[in-house]
């Protein structure tokens, strides 16, 4: 059984985690990675997605909004522009944003406009999915 | 001797000096504490940025991106960050007092040194001087965000691209603690792979292979810019603490001050003011016993 690594993630607001994980599943550019300890170097962008992290048999949730992951054997850095805790979202305001969000969308405009509102629908879903998931499962 | 009404006048001069001292005291302990947090949240981010970067420029072709290229040019740029307000002590001197013995350096040893500025305070400073400005920011500590750190950053990397100049480095006061700032000279272009963090990585793991996804000239490009933007933040923030704790500092120094001065002149004012009844007593018995 190979041992723990660490992982840490920060932002430019802060250093969100540093902590010994088990397993790390990233949403990279190119697809989802899954970092196992004893990885070989790696190197990549992130998109909006999706960051699971296992401690022993409990697995943590993390909304992600780009960035960049750096893998070593014994660490994994992930530098995002944006990162919550799941269990830091706010549900109301998560959903509130996917509407405000889709109406922006259907409102139209010039095509920026519709792009910029485009990727905010996407971060508010990931936000809202992500949010409801946890408090589901802490119900349970 | 001075005029009793005159060193009343005084006191109350040194009164209304001290409650100016004092207010700013708190106005920037106040500031001080909220850019504390914002620059000690920010510093993890910015380490790990240029920890990445360093791993990655020994490993890929260094002209493989023209932000990583080492040139031998004799072109050296400093950027000098200062603050936009005085009243903060030593601050702005310390910093200009080794920005230019350090561009003296350069220019001993034959490179020619432009300048650029953050801050009012330094740009005032150096225009009275011979050297070249290339270029100037004011007025960014007002209200400090990510976007000025674009714009410095965005300019900076543009130079180099063009070949402004060869080397940059820059002068700044790290925030240490409330009450102590540390200047420091930092080599920000080219991009340095023999910093601490990055030699010691290396020797572990200069064997492997490295995996990039996507592929190595688009992370490059994604990457690379980020890092100098996120360095001249980075920067920004620690000038802007620490430039609040030096002035938190010298305003404190200033109101003890006033407050000694304040005590010294009341007790030369009760000094003088008894003086004066006591000749007005002897001039009245001086009198009386005159008339007898």
């Amino acid at each position: 059984m190979p041992g723990k690594f660490l992982l840490e993630v920060v932002t430019p607001e802060k250093q969100l985690l540093s902590q010994e994980v088990d397993e790390v599943i990233a949403p990279g550019s190119e697809g989802e990675f899954g970092v196992l300890p004893g990885h070989c170097h790696f190197l990549s962008t992130l998109k909006i997605g999706e960051l699971r992290y296992r401690v022993d048999n409990q697995t943590h949730h993390m909304a992600v909004l780009w960035g960049y992951a750096e893998v070593t054997p014994t660490k994994v850095t992930v530098m995002a522009e944006v990162a919550e805790k799941a269990e830091d979202i706010d549900v109301e305001r998560a959903t509130a944003k996917v509407e405000e969000a889709e109406r922006r969308l259907q409102a139209g405009g010039l095509p920026s406009e519709v792009k910029e509102a485009q990727i905010s629908l996407e971060k508010a879903r990931l936000r809202k999915k992500i949010a409801e998931r946890t408090r589901k499962s802490g119900h349970v | 001797m001075p005029s009793l009404q005159s060193l009343r006048r005084k006191i109350s001069a040194f009164k209304n000096t001290q409650k100016i001292t004092k207010a700013m005291k708190m106005v920037a302990a106040a500031k001080l504490k909220r850019s504390q947090d914002r620059i000690l949240a920010a510093r993890p981010y910015a380490h790990k940025m240029r920890g990445v970067l360093s791993n990655l420029s020994q490993r890929v072709n260094r002209t493989a991106h023209p932000l990583l290229q080492k040139r031998d040019g004799k072109k050296v740029e400093v950027l000098v960050v200062t603050s936009d307000r005085g009243l903060c002590g030593g601050f702005n001197g310390n910093i200009v007092r080794k920005s230019a013995e350090f561009v003296r350096q350069c220019e001993a040893q034959g490179l020619t040194v432009n300048l650029s500025i953050v801050g009012r305070k330094g740009r005032d400073y150096f225009r009275r001087r011979t050297w070249l400005i290339r270029q100037e920011w004011t007025g960014v500590f007002d209200k400090l965000s990510f976007e000025h750190a674009i714009d410095i950053g965005g300019d900076l990397t543009d130079n180099f691209v063009k070949g402004t100049f060869d080397e940059l480095y820059v002068v700044y006061n790290e925030f240490k603690s409330a009450i102590q700032q540390r200047v420091i000279v930092e080599k920000l272009f080219p991009v340095d792979v023999a910093t601490e963090f990055g030699a010691a990585q290396a020797a572990t793991t200069s064997a492997g292979a490295y995996l990039y996804e996507p592929g190595e000239a688009e992370l490059l490009n994604a990457l690379v810019p980020k890092h100098f933007q996120v360095q001249a933040y980075r920067i920004l923030l620690e000038s802007a603490a620490a430039e609040h704790g030096a002035r938190m500092a010298a305003m404190d120094g200033a109101t003890r001050n006033a407050g000694q001065l304040i005590k010294k002149t009341t007790l030369y004012y009760n000094k003088t003011r008894q003086a004066a009844i006591t000749k007005e007593l002897m001039d009245i018995v001086g009198g009386a016993e005159a008339l007898k």
